[in-house]
């Protein structure tokens, strides 16, 4: 007998059972599972519309000044002013709407820091990985070095040095968190790299930049995403910690760690001017947190209950 | 003049180094000297313990590692890799089917771009060309039109087998380098993956080096049979005569130590054994 004419008798080795689950699906369902990922989600994905559509949501403009109603309480603290949920700020400012548009620098800091950090972490991760002997030493130590400091010193020190801004401090941030991403990545390479199937795509002839985007990168993408999202929220901390500092983003931007540095000296006269934005920047924060956990647990094999 | 031998080998040396840094540099001689040769459509078995450098000559074949002395001849053309590197129409003669099903196929790639990668890389072919040939090539491997779409993880080892054997015949290679390609296989598939093999050799009529530990397999299978043992061929002749009287002590060593499979013998043991539990109750 030939095995090659003879598909049924592999069928009949097959049972007929329910087609098989695509493996996005079946994450899907682990995820959906787990119930503090799931709340993550919501939120988070209730920060973004809010950020989408902050000019339709938003009472008032961010920056108009209610010169007749400064530092007024929020609704349901004695001496309200009707028109101002969260209450104003010392320049009589609306605090709510100030939140609402700054959910959008929040968002833009943290995709824009963890794509510059992503992209440039994995291609210095996979030539180091890949290529191994003294491109990765080199690469390595110079990754080292940077993670030797404290991340928000290092960037406090990057922002002293290109000058105070919004987007330099992202840059500085990127900067910091990007060896996290460039270790990630090398380790995943580095034991992919002498898999078999990687063996074979060379053998049918593949060139090293193809076997190190198509082949072996996508198999490495699990723990990269579980790091960008926690990436993400660490941005969104740091950037807030830089805009606190007065490194970051500059007065009047309704950013949310500007907004707390702006309200320091209200801490013991007016609490809610620090409390809703310390409050915002931690439900967010804590909303990714959540997400990351839960991909984690999805993604990585050794902690799923099968 | 006759037609070159496909593949041959003249003293071919491999060495790895270990340590260096803080440790003491030690050199392990993997690959002792290893001459070969194999005529087109036929098949030489490479036996031997694990170890023995069995793999390390199937890279070295394969054009994966160089040598580090010797020459590789394929279909009478020298090969250095060291030194000058793999044109691709060299790379497209030698093709590898791996030990390990689950290792050898990319989890992310579907089998059908499994099946066309190696012309994408190799050929000028349109998408649609590679598309028909990679389904024609599923289909002669034993496979359904319906599992072009699907993952390698929805298959199972036999099937996987199949795909990496299809993946390597895909360009239609000269030598094919089976690296223990049924081991890790259940007895009835083996014989399945064998019996395809063999339909794929005399079709394409492709020379291979079939790697082995496993005599009741080479046996089956081989033309010529070379018997390693510790980076070295000890003994190297034609299948018949070396299963008759082999000549070299750990060849004769090799073939006691492969179990006998005689299902009378082991139907009388069970019984035996159900026998004797019956009456102990």
């Amino acid at each position: 007998m030939s095995a090659t004419d003879d598909p049924d008798l592999l069928s009949a080795s097959r049972p007929a059972g329910p087609a098989p689950v695509s493996p996005w699906l079946e994450n899907w369902r682990y995820f959906a599972g787990n119930r503090g990922a799931l709340i993550g989600l919501v939120v988070f994905l209730l920060t973004v519309l809010i950020a989408i559509f902050a000019p339709l949501i938003a009472p008032h403009d961010p920056a108009q000044q209610f010169r007749d109603a400064l530092l007024a309480p929020p609704f349901w603290v004695e001496g309200a002013k009707p028109g101002f949920l969260l209450g104003t700020d010392a320049l009589g400012r609306d605090i709510l709407s100030r939140l609402i548009f700054g959910a959008r620098y929040s968002l833009m800091i943290g995709l824009v820091v963890v794509t510059l950090a992503l992209v440039t972490g994995i291609v210095v991760g996979l030539v180091a990985g890949y290529f191994g002997g003294w491109v990765d030493a080199l690469i390595m130590r110079i990754m080292d070095i940077i993670l030797a400091f404290p991340s928000l010193l290092l960037a406090l020190v990057l922002v002293a040095i290109i000058g105070p801004g919004l987007f330099n401090a992202m840059l500085a941030i990127a900067v910091v968190l990007q060896p996290h991403f460039a270790r990630l990545t090398r380790g995943a390479v580095m034991a992919e790299k002498n898999r078999e199937y990687v063996m074979a795509a060379r053998v049918a002839g593949a060139a090293n930049l193809r076997l190190m985007f198509r082949t072996i990168l996508p198999n490495c993408l699990g723990p990269l995403i579980v790091q960008a999202t926690l990436s993400f929220s660490n941005a969104i901390l740091e950037a807030a910690a830089l805009g606190f500092l007065g490194m970051g983003a500059q007065p009047p931007t309704p950013e949310w760690g500007t907004m707390l540095a702006e309200a320091r000296e209200f801490i013991q006269s007016a609490w809610w001017v620090v409390t809703m934005p310390g409050l915002a920047i931690l439900i967010t924060v804590l909303a990714i947190n959540l997400i990351g956990d839960g991909l984690r647990d999805t993604l990585d094999p050794k902690l799923k209950r099968s | 003049m006759s037609e070159p031998p496909v593949l041959e080998t003249r003293g071919i040396v491999r060495d790895y180094v270990s340590g260096g840094g803080f440790g003491a540099r030690r050199v392990v001689r993997a690959l002792k000297g290893i001459d070969l040769k194999v005529e087109r459509g036929k098949t030489l078995a490479v036996v031997g313990e694990s170890g023995c450098g069995k793999s390390t000559l199937a890279r070295i074949i394969t054009m994966i590692d160089p040598p580090t002395g010797g020459t590789l001849l394929i279909e009478g053309r020298e090969v250095d890799i060291a030194r000058h590197g793999v044109s691709r129409e060299m790379r497209r003669k030698v093709q590898i089917v791996f030990q390990n099903p689950y290792g050898s196929l990319n989890p992310r790639q579907k089998i059908g771009d499994v099946l066309s990668e190696p012309l994408k890389l190799n050929t000028d072919f349109s998408a649609g060309d590679r598309r028909d040939r990679a389904m024609a090539m599923l289909l002669k491997v034993g496979l359904r039109p319906e599992h072009f779409n699907r993952y390698p993880h929805m298959f199972s080892g036999g099937q996987r087998q199949r795909i990496a054997i299809a993946r390597a015949v895909m360009v239609h290679p000269v030598l094919l380098v089976l690296d223990e390609p049924v081991s890790a296989l259940d007895l009835s598939v083996q014989a399945q993956i064998l019996n395809l093999l063999q339909d794929l050799q005399d079709e394409f009529s492709l020379t291979y080096v079939f790697i082995s530990h496993d005599l009741s397999v080479v046996r089956h299978v081989a033309d010529d049979v070379m018997v390693m043992n510790k980076g070295e061929a000890v003994e190297y002749r034609s299948r018949d005569d070396i299963f008759a009287a082999p000549e070299h002590p750990y060849t004769r060593t090799l073939f006691a130590a492969t179990p006998i499979i005689d299902p009378a013998r082991i139907r009388a043991r069970v019984e035996a054994k159900a026998t004797r539990a019956v009456a102990g109750q």
